[in-house]
């Protein structure tokens, strides 16, 4: 299953885009309570968003961003059917992607 | 894997950053791929974070520039943000939170496909301004809101 889940909505000639991404978003600054081993830093650094196989945007996050991210933009000149397609990379080098289409 | 990418990675592997040399897509020229901004991601100085992604922190306060967000966030864990701005030839959005440990939550590189509006949803630590600034035109502009954190959200 994919980490990402997009719903993307024309409405006129914008697709309003929301996606939420599973991800632990971890800042690095955490102890774990039980043994008091700080929990290592791990985030998503990169989320490269693309419409009909163009990219449009690419959001650069810090660990700051809140866990299982939300992510929200509005493509412009879009209509139903198109592709919308978000990847992202976290800074252990994991990464994935999902494609939807404009409903 | 095409070549590009070999290319890549040994170019990146050299500089030491191999973190950002995910994603084949990232080879492609184009304004919005540029790698992972990592030196505007590191100060815990709010100019300094500015400087180091724009060169510059000289920004021009805007009402075209709005920031939905809560007045007092209780769970400083999951604070919504949203960024909408009117003015045209957006290149890009930050959204910073001034008191921060490391002040730049956010940046989102645009191209002129889509609108200049960007929402999610960040974690603060404690009360602070978070400010919007606006790459538009090549000049910096800049929004901000005080938002009021009960429970902080960092560390714990």
């Amino acid at each position: 299953m994919s980490t990402i889940r997009i719903r993307a909505r024309v409405q006129g000639d914008v697709a309003e885009v929301r996606a939420l991404i599973r991800h632990p978003m971890e800042t690095g600054q955490r102890k774990d309570k039980k043994t008091g081993q700080a929990i290592p830093a791990h985030f998503i650094q990169q989320v490269k968003c693309e419409h009909n196989g163009k990219d449009v945007m690419t959001a650069n996050w810090s660990a700051s961003i809140s866990t299982n991210p939300y992510l929200a933009f509005d493509i412009k000149g879009a209509k139903a059917g198109d592709k919308v397609k978000l990847s992202w990379t976290d800074n252990t080098g994991k990464s994935d992607a999902t494609e939807a289409n404009v409903g | 894997m095409n070549m590009k990418r070999r290319v890549f990675l040994k170019g990146t592997l050299a500089s030491g950053t191999v973190a950002v040399a995910v994603g084949a897509g990232l080879l492609t020229s184009g304004q919005v791929l540029a790698a992972w901004p990592e030196s505007a991601f590191g100060p815990r100085s709010f100019s300094e974070a500015l400087k180091n992604l724009h060169k510059s922190d000289n920004l021009s306060a805007s009402d075209a520039i709005e920031i939905e967000a809560p007045d007092i966030a209780e769970n400083g864990m999951v604070v919504p943000i949203t960024v909408k701005t009117s003015l045209g030839n957006v290149e890009s959005i930050q959204i910073l939170v001034e008191k921060g440990n490391s002040p730049l939550s956010s940046s989102y590189d645009m191209t002129p496909a889509v609108a200049g509006f960007v929402s999610t949803r960040i974690k603060m630590g404690q009360t602070s301004d978070v400010v919007a600034v606006v790459k538009s035109g090549g000049k910096l502009y800049s929004a901000r809101k005080e938002v009021k954190v009960t429970i902080g959200g960092c560390g714990g």
